[in-house]
């Protein structure tokens, strides 16, 4: 601003901090101001349709009402997974500019990424695929599936999972404002110092509010879901007959209620050395860089394994469903997860073998990583024995699953290689270690969550997912992921390093080429994917299916399709594991008299309130607009205040209003269209 | 079975659900009391150098220290092995594990690295030489 | 797709159902205790880095010449006082003795107030003499897990006046009694907390 007096910069930087319009990348006269400028357009032409849309078919209320402000496990894990889908598409584009740009910056071409500008993509790419998709897929699927295959009517608490979902959501926001406001961190996805620290730019505030706001969401999802399997299963349900996706979501949450507070403390550190000038992870003043670095694998660790035990659980609740058979060893899969669960928290280091600690500390965590392996491979058996001498059927689901066994455990394979200490020495920051964890990230929890989405659509919606574009998204991944991350391997093994945006070796582009090649065909694999989720929803009466379209297991599908907003209309009283498949061998009926009023939680609207005050915080917290910081805490304490006030939070939903649904509700259309 | 089962529960926190411990005034006092002498002996012991061996000093110290704190899970926390039919002894233990480990391993890597990659002035043999 | 015949529907009572409604059970106090143990691990980390940082004063003082063990004592004292009479107001609640436990409930919070109190006035002498949280890696840890902690024992007081006023406004209800549970239990894990604090950061922190 020329004509700026120094008065008036003055009232500028108490009212907007240090934002500035220069902070704005999209008026930057350069490509990557171009760049970011036509993303924005896209973003706001998209943005403007949809809101259009929305509005002109009078949405709003009905979005508010039935959705927003729902405390439904179902309405909020399928809103997770709604995040989780579009935030793929964001961590997605990034993956294929740094795959373009490495396919392309060779010798004296530069590629049209400059530095810079390429550090902010690779750490948007890991820190979102982490944290906005692979995280709020998993807990999108346990919402969803947890409550129902216990047989309760929701989580016990249902308000506390509606504010995780808006925690969860509007950290999201703060990753994506970053895009064209400021600029995002460079410093990887965990963010290491020095580099994350106060010389780094906003950037590395909104790494860091954008992770607290969905850490703590993610905790208290933790809290809630222990809490609702400890005390809400259904009569009968003991812990050892509990689905096997139940017992893995108890550990998962149990790992996040354990892992999540380490991650908050740990940011939090590190904003306090960015924010009041602590010493906690500086180079100077007795800070010890080591120690950030230490304390954020004590929570990354786990983490992977907060991944992966929920998907682990999906794949024993398909392979049982498609193979007509019981999980072979259902005991050794409960005690394979909670070994896991345990031995995920002593394996941290192996992130850090070079960093000095010496022969004794690295055998002991090589020791343990090799270790954990076990159990994993007690699963992946556990898995190929339900199947062998099982009438297999090769759904889409099925599908998934078998290109899991396949990928995992190859990747499996080059993790225990890399639990090796010495070889992590060579290993390190290679590409190796790049192709290494998205071989088991992608080809475990990604290959999971298609299969899980392929699975439970049906019970979600009452219609069943296309087949055929379900097995050409599934091929299209398989065959991508190979082909995009084997050069990785191998370039990996020549020594190539990780997070370079230009290459001088003219003899690696080939390899370069191929993996843009192959991440090609993984963004094929996702069109097919939209268009499948597309075609299925214009051929919905056609794929219209009953209560329980696979014949499946357990209690989720002896309920309608979709359920009813209280699950149940008779509590269930379990017998045996696999407790619908125990129902249906005796015949069960189900009563359509008899009915009595049901006791639910109500919608509340503080959820929404307290997440939009707490982004708004948090952006003020980003760009030093301390009066709007201030304002938006005190709404956020006031709001949290105002809503413990309110103690009216249940209602009844009518014996007559149930006993309409369970004449009216989708059970079995083929019997039904007989009797008609 | 014609009858409707009674809901046998499942919800391992099947008896006295909803009856909480409060603990009582003779419980409370006992654990104030031994709270208290728990209390008094590190002050004196490192406010008065009762010890001349400052590590056992320390020793003793942290060790009063866990001995206060079940003193307080127990007194004051009631915590025992049937509130919520066991799961809260049962989370403490899985937290009191995963604690000592966070808190150990940091530690012992941690030294190590130090020993090993950063020798700080403060702490360098040779320095103060 | 489906073999089995289950959709005949029926209306004789099944043993695969609750025809009754099985009594609800609240989870509130068992969720609030996994909150509680999640919180150590937040304590966890700070105590790891007082750990790792204690000794680091870069040429500033170190914990035995900043540290000030006397009103340390005095402030152990008031904590561990106002966890007791904490108590009494929950020996109180549970005789459905309304003024008494919130009288309990004043002084338990009065307590906590001159802790927070001595804490803050603490914390401004040792800024005042230059041994701020900037000063080094000791100091920081230092005031982050103390202050922590004091923050801890803030928003407890926050809550207790909140609640004092629901109590007083809707009394001994079932939900009012279930909150001022969880907040007896989250009093007293501060005071948990603390016996770390003065045992490891002050005590065993001079020493060092």
């Amino acid at each position: 601003m020329p004509e700026a007096t120094p008065h008036r910069a003055h009232v500028w930087d108490v009212l907007f901090g240090r934002l500035t319009l220069d902070s704005l990348p999209f008026l930057k006269p350069d490509l990557e101001g171009r760049i970011v400028l036509a993303t924005l357009v896209v973003v706001l032409l998209l943005g403007v349709a949809i809101l259009g849309l929305v509005t002109k078919k009078r949405l709003w209320g009905y979005l508010w009402r039935e959705w927003f402000t729902s405390v439904d496990h179902k309405k909020l894990g399928i809103m997770y997974m709604i995040l989780g889908t579009v935030m793929l598409l964001r961590g997605f584009s990034d993956a294929i500019m740094m795959r373009a740009q490495q396919a392309y910056a060779f010798g004296p071409h530069m590629g049209y990424l400059p530095p810079e500008h390429y550090d902010q993509i690779f750490t948007a790419h890991g820190a979102i695929m982490i944290f906005f998709v692979a995280m709020a897929y998993i807990v999108g699927l346990m919402n969803y599936v947890m409550p129902l295959q216990i047989g309760a009517r929701d989580v016990a608490f249902p308000f506390l999972n509606n504010l995780s979902f808006w925690f969860t959501f509007w950290g999201a926001i703060l990753f994506m404002v970053s895009l064209f406001v400021g600029d995002f961190s460079t410093a990887g996805w965990l963010g290491y110092p020095p580099v994350s620290e106060l010389q780094q730019g906003p950037g590395v505030d909104y790494y860091i509010w954008g992770l607290q706001l969905s850490g703590v969401g993610t905790l208290l999802t933790g809290v809630n879901f222990v809490t609702t399997i400890l005390k809400m299963r259904a009569p009968g349900m003991s812990m050892m007959k509990m689905p096997v996706f139940s017992w893995t979501t108890l550990c998962t949450s149990g790992l996040i209620i354990a892992t999540f507070p380490v991650l908050t403390a740990t940011l939090f550190l590190l904003s306090l050395d960015r924010y009041l000038g602590t010493h906690f992870f500086t180079t100077g003043f007795g800070g010890n860089v080591m120690m950030y670095i230490n304390l954020i694998w004590v929570w990354g660790h786990p983490e992977v394994y907060i991944l992966i035990l929920p998907i682990f659980g999906v794949y024993s609740e398909i392979v049982p469903t498609f193979s007509g058979k019981p999980l072979f060893g259902y005991s050794s899969m409960v005690y394979a997860t909670a070994a896991i669960m345990i031995l995920s928290y002593l394996v941290w280091l192996h992130h850090f073998f070079t960093m000095g600690s010496g022969a004794d500390v690295n055998s002991f965590f090589s020791l343990t990583t090799m270790m954990i392996s076990i159990p994993t491979g007690v699963k992946i058996f556990n898995w190929l024995f339900t199947m062998y001498r099982g009438r297999v059927r090769f759904t889409v689901p099925m599908l998934w699953t078998m290109g899991f066994l396949f990928t995992f455990t190859i990747g499996g394979m080059t993790g225990v290689m890399l639990s090796v200490a010495p070889a992590d020495f060579l290993l390190h920051n290679s590409l190796f270690l790049i192709a290494h964890f998205h071989n088991v990230i992608i080809g475990g929890v990604v290959f999971g969550v298609f299969a899980a989405v392929n699975y439970w659509f049906p019970k979600a919606f009452g219609f069943r997912l296309d087949e055929f574009w379900g097995k050409a998204s599934f091929w299209c991944w398989l065959v991508g992921f190979w082909v995009a991350f084997t050069p990785l391997y191998i370039m990996g093994l020549m020594g190539v390093t990780r997070r370079l945006s230009h290459f001088d070796n003219p003899a690696l582009q080939p390899y370069f080429i191929v993996a843009a090649f192959g991440a090609l065909l993984i963004a094929l694999g996702i069109l097919a994917f939209i268009i499948q989720i597309g075609v299925s929803i214009m051929r919905r009466k056609a794929y219209a299916v009953g209560g329980d379209p696979w014949n499946a297991r357990t209690l989720e599908w002896s309920t309608s399709s979709p359920p009813p907003a209280y699950n149940y209309a008779f509590v269930p009283n379990v017998h045996e594991r696999d407790a619908w498949t125990d129902m249906k061998k005796h015949g069960f009926r189900r009563p359509l008299e008899g009915f009595h009023p049901i006791h639910m939680p109500k919608n509340t609207a503080a959820g929404a309130v307290i997440g939009a005050l707490s982004f708004i915080c948090c952006f003020a917290l980003v760009w030093y607009i301390w009066w709007l910081a201030v304002a938006s805490f005190v709404g956020v304490v006031a709001a949290s205040i105002t809503h413990t006030f309110n103690y009216r939070r249940d209602f009844h939903i009518g014996a007559d209003e149930v006993r309409t649904f369970e004449h009216t509700g989708n059970w079995q259309p083929e019997a039904q269209g007989a009797n008609a | 079975m014609s009858h409707p089962t009674p809901p046998g529960h499942a919800a391992p926190a099947g008896h006295g659900d909803d009856a909480v411990h409060h603990g009582t005034l003779r419980g409370y006092l006992t654990g104030f009391v031994l709270a208290a002498i728990l209390t008094i002996i590190p002050f004196w012991l490192v406010m008065g150098h009762v010890l001349d061996n400052r590590w056992l000093t320390i020793s003793i110290v942290l060790a009063l220290a866990v001995v206060q704190i079940l003193v307080h899970i127990i007194y004051f926390l009631h915590l025992d092995a049937h509130s919520e039919g066991g799961w809260n002894l049962m989370a403490f233990i899985f937290t009191v594990v995963l604690v000592v480990i966070v808190l150990g391993a940091s530690i012992w890597v941690m030294y190590n690295e130090n020993a090993n990659m950063m020798p700080m002035p403060m702490q360098h043999p040779y320095q103060s030489k | 797709m489906n073999t089995t015949a289950v959709d005949n529907a029926g209306n004789a009572p099944s043993r695969f159902l609750c025809h009754e409604e099985p009594p609800a059970h609240n989870g509130t106090l068992l969720g609030f205790w996994i909150y509680l143990m999640s919180d150590c691990f937040i304590f966890a980390s700070l105590f790891a880095c007082y750990a790792v940082l204690g000794t680091s004063t870069a040429g500033g003082p170190s914990a035995a010449e900043v540290l000030d063990l006397p009103g340390l004592a005095v402030n152990t004292a008031l904590l561990l006082v106002s966890s007791v009479t904490f108590g009494f107001a929950m020996l109180e609640m549970a005789r459905r003795n309304k003024g008494a436990m919130l009288a309990w409930l004043a002084v338990a919070g009065l307590l906590a107030v001159g802790f927070v109190t001595l804490e803050i006035h603490e914390f401004a002498g040792m800024i005042a003499e230059g041994a701020g949280p900037g000063r080094s890696a000791f100091l920081s840890s230092f005031f982050t897990l103390v202050g922590t902690h004091g923050l801890h024992v803030s928003v407890g007081i926050l809550w207790l006046v909140v609640l004092m006023v629901q109590l007083g406004k809707f009394g001994l209800t079932e939900a009012n009694i279930r909150r001022l549970q969880c907040l007896s239990m989250f009093w007293h894990f501060l005071d948990l907390v603390w016996v770390g604090v003065f045992s490891y950061v002050y005590l065993a922190g001079v020493l060092r």
